[in-house]
């Protein structure tokens, strides 16, 4: 079974059981004291991972890091309806990396600032880190807006949610936790709620569900 | 004493745990901020914890030191003079419980505002699904408020609640009771069954530190019965339940806590939040407050 290196309260881990949640796909934790204990800073994690990051998992020997290398992976190898990441199409692909890419820098400015607030990570240039969470914001409002008129609900063109989508909505959805508010950003928010409603979706702390009065609107229009 | 910008002084003269003893070494100087004012702290050759106040340069003559007491794994000072010893939490001393500091988590947040949600029940099936509460078990039953005239603390006893999964130790559903001490305007501990032993209680407390009115850190303590879970899975079970709560938290307006009676419709289940607020007025607290308007 595929083990994972958790954090309950890691967005970038929350990626992975997003995607396994929404794949149907069994694993098991291997819960990391990430705070106050450090433990992925251990020579004993660094044995795992280098890096000292989480997370990481553990597939029959293969040990991957990277939250948006073991998305790929993943949905590589057990989504079989190659929906969530559609190789076959390049110009999808290409376009699901560059959103993967901008996944990083979300985790670099809303997540850094929200370790900055919540988990006193007092190195980080607090301001730095939500001026740059905002000017992505941005741009990705600015496109799910466009990808709207288009008739398009997911980041990338297509039916079906890809794991762009994945990669980019934790620390988007935690954004507030670091001082980030989502309110200039209505299309953001629309996409947010489409994204808790795709079957198999699952929370984190910090992270609710979609209002069960709408779903029962949804049920009424089916 | 300085000039602090902090000028309400029930707050200048409380105890406030900083950190950790086991995050205080000695040789490091570790900084945190108490009532806007910047603090530092480390651990003597002694073997002491000692704090002192500062303007910008952490590594500026300790002296004057603060008031420094350990308490329940961690260090508490004052920027005041504080009256007597930190609260007792007696059970904290019992030979075979487990002492696990689960936290020191930032949230921005009043301290009032803190402790008042720690202290309620109603939110249990909404926010820790499937943990601490599930619908349709959604009912707060009565039980009962005093504030205990000796000891000047709230008391909130007789609480139950139906949850799910009330500790890391748990195997299935139970009915909980539950007792609230509020023994310090930021400061609550709260008794709830054991899973283990059901003539005694677990133990969970937070400490709250303000960093200013809207801004704090929030320190967990635990002291529990169970023999079984690593202290890691213990922490990790605290987190999640605090994660959830920190988005409800930090998106109440207005973050400072209102004590006129008139300024929230309080509900039945809201009892221990309507002695707390009137307690706090009693003290005549302004800090993390919006005071009555006499």
């Amino acid at each position: 079974m595929i083990k994972l290196y958790d954090y309950e309260l890691s967005g970038n881990c929350y990626k992975l059981r997003l995607l396994m949640s929404f794949l149907g796909l069994e694993h098991e934790a291997e819960p990391i004291d990430f705070y106050p204990g450090n433990q992925h800073k251990s020579p004993e994690f660094r044995q795992i991972n280098p890096l000292g990051q989480l997370p990481v998992i553990d597939d029959e020997g293969l040990v991957l890091r990277d939250a948006q290398a073991i998305l790929v992976y993943l949905a590589s190898k057990y989504d079989t309806s190659e929906n969530w990441y559609p190789s076959s199409d390049p110009a999808i692909l290409g376009q699901v990396s560059q959103w993967l890419a901008f996944a990083d820098g979300i985790t670099t400015t809303a997540s850094a600032a929200r370790l900055h607030d919540a988990m006193f990570y007092t190195q980080i240039d607090v301001d730095v880190a939500r001026a740059g969470a905002n000017k992505l914001f941005r741009i990705l409002d600015e496109h799910l807006y466009f990808a709207e008129l288009d008739g398009q609900d997911w980041i990338c063109p297509g039916d079906h949610p890809t794991i762009a989508d994945i990669a980019c909505f934790p620390y988007i959805m935690l954004s507030e936790e670091g001082g980030v508010s989502r309110m200039d950003y209505p299309a953001i928010r629309r996409w947010t709620d489409r994204f808790k409603r795709i079957p198999g979706f699952v929370v984190m702390s910090g992270v609710f569900p979609a209002g069960p009065a709408v779903e029962k609107e949804a049920e009424r229009a089916a | 004493m300085s000039n602090f910008i902090c000028n309400d002084p029930v707050a200048l003269n409380l105890w406030y745990a900083i950190s950790a003893l086991e995050e205080v070494h000695q040789g490091d100087v570790g900084q945190s901020v108490l009532l806007e004012q910047p603090i530092a702290y480390t651990r003597n050759e002694a073997g002491n914890v000692i704090a002192w106040a500062h303007e910008g340069d952490p590594n500026c003559d300790p002296n004057p030191t603060l008031p420094v007491k350990e308490r329940f794994g961690y260090f508490w000072t004052s920027l005041g003079t504080p009256e007597g010893d930190v609260f007792p939490i007696p059970e904290y001393g019992e030979a075979d419980r487990r002492n696990i500091h689960a936290a020191s988590f930032g949230v921005n947040v009043s301290a009032p505002r803190m402790v008042e949600n720690f202290l309620d029940m109603g939110h249990f099936p909404y926010v820790h699904t499937d943990i601490l509460g599930a619908e349709p078990h959604t009912e707060v039953k009565d039980y009962f408020v005093e504030v205990s005239e000796e000891r000047d603390e709230i008391l909130a006893t007789n609480c139950k609640f139906w949850q799910p999964m009330a500790a890391a130790a748990s195997d299935g559903g139970a009915d909980v009771e539950y007792i609230y001490r509020v023994p310090h305007p930021y400061c609550s501990v709260l008794y709830k069954s054991s899973p283990l032993d059901e003539a005694r209680m677990d133990v969970i407390a937070i400490f709250v530190q303000p960093f200013n009115q809207e801004q704090v850190r929030v320190h967990m303590m635990l002291s529990l019965l169970d023999e079984a879970n690593e202290d890691r899975n213990i922490r990790l079970f605290q987190q999640t339940i605090f994660g959830q709560d920190k988005p409800i938290l930090e998106n109440q307006h207005p973050k400072r806590l209102p004590l006129d009676p008139r300024a929230e419709t309080p509900i039945r289940a809201d009892k221990s939040a309507i002695a707390y607020r009137r307690w706090l007025s009693d003290k005549g607290i302004t800090y993390g407050v919006i005071p009555s308007a006499a």
